[in-house]
This record gives C-alpha cells, sequence and structure tokens, in this order.
C-alpha cells in the first residue's frame, strides 16, 4: 500500500522569531501515502512547521523539498487548510466564493475562474456536506461549517499533499467524523496528509504515522510502532498516561 | 447661489464634476483600506504628505498644483514605506506606527509651512488650503488629472480583482498558492495614496480619511458582497461630493471640504441605523421580535405538556388553568390562535395537531443542518 517514495523531505531546518528558536535543526521525511498528525505541546512549533515547509515563515537555515523539489516549483502538488481562526469570516463573500479561491492558484495572475472552477468548487462543497450553503454569507456560517468550507477550498486543489493546521478545532463532533472521512478517503485516493493535531487520544483512531514535535524532532514513525509512552513523556515532559490516570 | 447656476455656471459644474470623481475613487479604494483593518493608514499618509508639499513648494518657488501634489505623492509614499518598516522590523503594533508616523510628518510639515509663511514670497499665501481644502480652487485640469487616475485605478482593479480578494481575505493562503503578496499589497497602498494626495487639494489632509473611510463604512452595512460593497462605496462618495458641493454653494461662507464629509457622515449614520441586515433599528426589531416569539412559544410548550396527558390531543381545556403560568395574557392566546396553533371556544382552549407538532419538535430545531 505504502510506496517508498519520499512526499515531503525537511532538512535542518531551523526558525526563530525575536532570537527565540521556535524550531531547532528539524530532520524529517514523510512518505507519500500517509496520513499523519504532528502533536506537541502549545509551543512546539506544530503550525510554524507547516507555515515554513510551504513557505509563509521564511527559515533561518534549512531545506524544504516535495518531491524531491524546493516548494516554489511544486506548488500544484500541496494544499494548504489554515487555522480557521486566522481569517475574518466577517469579510464580504459567500462559502462558494471563498472554496472558488482554492482554483485561483492553477488559474494564476489575472485570468477569472470560469464555470469549470465553478463546476469543481460546486462538486466540493458537495464532497464535505456544504452545497446548500453555497451562497450562504460566511459569517452565518458556524465554525464546524467555516472549516467545512476550508477543507473543500483546499479539495478544490486538487493537490497530492494536505497541510492541515488543527482542523478539528473548534468544531463538534458530527463535523469532526464527516472530516476525518473525507482525509480517510484522501489516504485510499493514495494522497499524503499532514495534520497539526491535539487530541492525543484520537491519534491511534484516526491516523497511521505521527510526528512529535517540541521545538525539536522527537520522532516520526508508524503509530502501532511509536506512538508510546517514551515518546509522550520526551515530547510533553510529563508521563502523559500516568497523569491522565490521575 | 441659484439652483439653476448649478447647471450653468462652469466653474461650479467642474468643480461638483471633480468632487464627484474624488468621491468615487476615494469610495472605492476606502473600501480595501476598512477590509484590510487599516482604516487609519489613509490618515496617516495624508498626513504624511504635507512636508512633501511644502519641501516641492521651497525647492520650486512655484504654486503648480501637478508639481506640489507629487511632493506629496513621493513624501506619502517615504511615510507608508516607514509605516511598514516600523511594523515589520520593531516590535511596534501597526496603531502605535500609524500614529508614529502621523504626528511626525504632520508636525516637519507644519514645521515647514511655517517658515514659509514667514518668507517674503507673495506665491506663498495659500498652500494652507492643503491643511482644509479649498474646493473652490479646483481648474479643469485638475479634474482631468483626478479622472485619469480613477481610469487607471479602476483598470487595475478590474484586472487584479480576484487577487484583491484573495490577498484581503487570506494573505498566507494567498502565498501558499504562488501569489507575490508583497507586489499586491503595495499596489493596493499605492492606489490609496494615489486617491488621497489627489484629493488633498479639495478635502486637505486632516479630513481626508473621512473620505476614505465613511463611503466604505456606509456600503459594508447594505451588502455581503466585496463588488456591491465597493461600488456602493463608489456611489455613496460621488454623491457625498456632488450634495457636499451643492450645499456649500447656495450658502457663502461654507467650506466645501468639511460640508462634503459631513454629508458622508450623514450616509454612515444612515446606513447604522436603517440597513436591513445588520442596521441598528432592524437588528432591535429582530430582537424583539424573537422574545416575542419565544414567550409565545413558551406558553405553547406549557399547554402542550397539558395536553400530551390526554390520549386526546384536541380535548379542550379550560383557560383558567393557564392562570398560574406567567407571560400568559389573552394577547398570547389570540396570537396562538392565529398561528392556527389552538383554537378557543368561549372559555375553553384546545391544541391543533400543527400546535402539537410544532410544540413537540420545538427543542430539535437546534440540530445542525445537514
Amino acid at each position: 500500500m505504502m510506496s517508498e517514495k519520499i512526499a515531503v523531505a525537511v532538512d535542518d531546518l531551523t526558525v526563530a522569531y525575536n532570537y527565540k528558536p521556535v524550531l531547532w535543526d528539524i530532520d524529517l521525511s514523510i512518505p507519500e501515502g500517509v496520513l499523519m498528525a504532528i502533536v506537541g505541546p502549545n509551543g512546539a512549533g506544530k503550525s510554524t512547521l507547516i507555515k515554513s515547509i510551504l513557505g509563509i515563515i521564511d527559515p533561518i537555515a534549512g531545506s524544504v523539498k516535495i518531491y524531491g523539489k524546493p516548494y516554489s516549483k511544486q506548488r500544484d502538488q500541496v494544499a494548504y487548510v489554515p487555522q480557521k481562526g486566522s481569517v475574518d469570516w466577517d469579510f464580504p463573500t459567500t462559502a462558494l466564493d471563498v472554496v472558488m479561491m482554492g482554483t485561483y492558484g492553477a488559474l494564476g495572475w489575472i485570468k477569472r475562474p470560469g464555470s469549470k472552477q465553478k463546476k469543481q468548487s460546486l462538486e466540493a462543497l458537495e464532497k464535505v456536506g456544504m452545497l446548500a450553503f453555497k451562497n450562504r454569507q460566511i459569517s452565518q456560517l458556524s465554525g464546524g461549517q467555516q472549516q467545512r468550507i476550508f477543507l473543500a477550498r483546499a479539495l478544490v486543489q486538487n493537490a497530492a499533499i494536505y497541510f492541515m493546521d488543527e482542523p478539528f478545532q473548534g468544531v463538534d463532533a458530527t463535523t469532526e467524523i464527516a472530516i476525518i472521512n473525507i482525509l480517510k478517503e484522501l489516504r485510499k485516493a493514495g494522497k499524503t496528509v499532514i495534520v497539526v493535531h491535539h487530541d492525543l487520544q484520537t491519534v491511534p483512531e484516526y491516523f497511521d504515522w505521527v510526528t512529535f514535535l517540541n521545538v525539536k524532532h522527537i520522532a516520526t514513525g508508524p503509530v502501532k510502532d511509536i506512538f508510546n509512552d517514551d515518546n509522550l513523556t520526551k515530547t510533553y515532559g510529563i508521563n502523559y498516561k500516568v497523569a491522565v490516570q490521575q | 447661489m441659484e439652483l439653476t447656476d448649478f447647471f450653468t455656471n462652469y466653474t461650479l459644474r467642474t468643480i461638483t464634476l471633480g468632487t464627484a470623481v474624488l468621491g468615487a475613487i476615494c469610495g472605492m479604494l476606502g473600501s480595501f483600506a476598512v477590509l484590510r483593518k487599516q482604516s487609519l493608514l489613509g490618515d496617516a499618509i495624508s498626513h504624511a504628505a504635507l512636508p512633501g508639499i511644502a519641501i516641492a513648494f521651497l525647492i520650486t518657488s512655484a504654486k503648480d498644483s501637478n508639481i506640489l501634489l507629487l511632493g506629496a505623492l513621493v513624501s506619502g509614499l517615504i511615510g507608508v514605506f516607514w509605516i511598514r518598516g516600523i511594523i515589520t522590523k520593531t516590535h511596534l503594533k501597526t496603531d502605535t506606527a500609524l500614529g508614529l508616523i502621523l504626528s511626525l510628518f504632520f508636525g516637519f510639515g507644519m514645521l515647514l509651512l511655517t517658515y514659509i509663511q514667514k518668507q517674503p514670497n507673495a506665491n506663498q499665501a495659500g498652500l494652507d488650503k492643503y491643511l482644509f481644502g479649498q474646493a473652490a480652487t479646483l481648474v479643469e485640469s485638475d479634474v482631468r488629472l483626478m479622472l485619469i487616475v480613477t481610469g487607471i485605478s479602476l483598470i487595475i482593479l478590474l484586472l487584479f480583482w480576484k487577487e484583491f480578494k484573495l490577498l484581503l481575505f487570506d494573505k498566507n493562503y494567498a502565498l501558499t498558492l504562488g501569489f507575490n503578496t508583497r507586489f499586491i499589497d503595495g499596489l493596493i497602498s499605492f492606489l490609496i495614496v494615489l486617491a488621497i494626495v489627489i484629493g488633498l487639494q479639495t478635502v486637505g489632509v486632516v479630513l481626508m480619511s473621512a473620505m476614505l473611510l465613511a463611503p466604505a463604512a456606509a456600503a459594508r452595512q447594505w451588502t455581503n458582497s466585496l463588488g456591491v460593497m465597493v461600488g456602493l462605496a463608489a456611489i455613496f462618495g460621488a454623491c457625498s461630493g456632488v450634495f457636499g458641493t451643492a450645499i456649500s454653494a447656495s450658502q457663502p461662507g461654507l467650506s466645501t471640504g468639511p460640508v462634503i464629509v459631513l454629508v458622508a457622515a450623514v450616509f454612515v449614520t444612515v446606513s447604522f441605523i436603517f440597513s436591513p441586515e445588520r442596521g441598528i433599528l432592524f437588528k432591535q426589531l429582530r430582537l424583539i421580535r424573537n422574545r416575542r416569539e419565544l414567550e409565545l412559544k413558551k406558553t405553547l410548550y406549557f399547554m402542550y405538556d397539558i395536553v400530551r396527558k390526554h390520549e386526546d390531543v384536541s380535548r379542550p381545556h379550560a383557560i383558567r388553568i393557564l392562570n398560574n403560568f406567567q407571560g400568559f395574557t389573552k394577547n398570547t392566546l389570540s396570537q396562538l390562535a392565529e398561528k392556527d396553533w389552538i383554537t378557543i371556544q368561549g372559555q375553553n382552549w384546545s391544541m391543533t395537531s400543527t400546535g402539537f407538532e410544532t410544540a413537540a419538535n420545538l427543542y430539535n430545531k437546534n440540530l445542525p443542518e445537514p
């Protein structure tokens, strides 16, 4: 099922805000076709890792390769779902319009989206169960619905690798299940999905790979091999299972 | 001045056209400033333009408005550049950077202006019109410049519409798609600076930001579409220009710039109160209506509690038994009957099947839609 092809390779990546390192010398390779969680405490640099892979943040040192080439040459292979809270949902636009933004990258400068792009966007809306809301002003959507819109926007990009920044944050159980089912479908289709995740309880159930991160890279591998007390303690600084039992 | 003068008087017609075009471009570009949450940027830029005007005058000793505006453009752009530099290079927040540059440049501009006024040069009289604006000095060439700048802005706006929208909504996402966000950001800032500079002569440094913000803020109230918002803001801005000029021309001693700004403020006030979705008035009305509806449903649910203990739903009950329940009035009953949820026969009421169903599903409605 899983090929040996490396989808994302991070090499010696170091990022700092105001002299304080947020990511320190990260080496990481993610094989094609995995559904991977990035876990770690607050301030561990999980979002920063995704943002530096995507070129939103400039690293101090290190390099990132997507299928062996720099990200700037591989944009069409990658889709991104930012944190829901990173945009102003009172912006005057509709759900369909936001999803259409997923087609802008392939369109390039100046060209306007046409009926083909609209059709793709409607299909993506249907996939996330939001077709009925296509003309809804985005501020009138619930948190879970907004998250689905962001997911649909990434689906429209029809990429090989998906980066998602906390897609389960602030969504209800129904939406969480709907989203994870879509992610599992993506993996079945051979896509690589990388998710910043907070809920350790659901890691074994949702994901097949995991990366432990706390400024430094701690471990990456199949959940069944490395999701254990040892790595959790190294990452969170407490014996996680013991702490939960108390 | 009579109303007929408005159509026959050449000077007035030029001024009116100028203020209308100015209002339109300011409304259009102001929408972007508002949505970028950089409302104060316009204020900082217009104040930052003042030293440029003074320096351009000191160098050329001429009052050619095009040269003075070129000076304003340059120093406005330097202001923007410094503001961005302060935000990215230091820990200071945007509002601090804006406030700092605004007062620094304005202070320097005032210093130069007072220095110029002490000079024995006959030309210097009237340079202070750039402080509060003087629409009466608009001539045909000024209006032509405004039209050209507006036309260019409109073309750029239409060309890069998709990119502008993407950047305003989600800058980081735009970056991952491969768009040069610094270029788009710079382009928007440049257009805003242009609009401000061509408005300085008419409205002045101090009031210029109101021209940018007021039409946009008013337009936002009426629509949830970016395109409609930009269009409406242009119309509101143009109307403010036309009405403001007409009002100031009708009475001697009314300065045009402030009157235009006041007319724009009327647009804002009316929009804040009367717009159907976001307006204060309709919001309050909706709140009152929802409360009434909730009280009605509470009564219905109380009745439902009584009714469901019996096998026959439509069995009549005495109105009397409701008396213990607070919030019940004759009015409530007749409203419930009007909605066809109950029927009233003399001293009795009975629940209809629609009423029963409504009450049974009253609290299921909050489930998420598919």
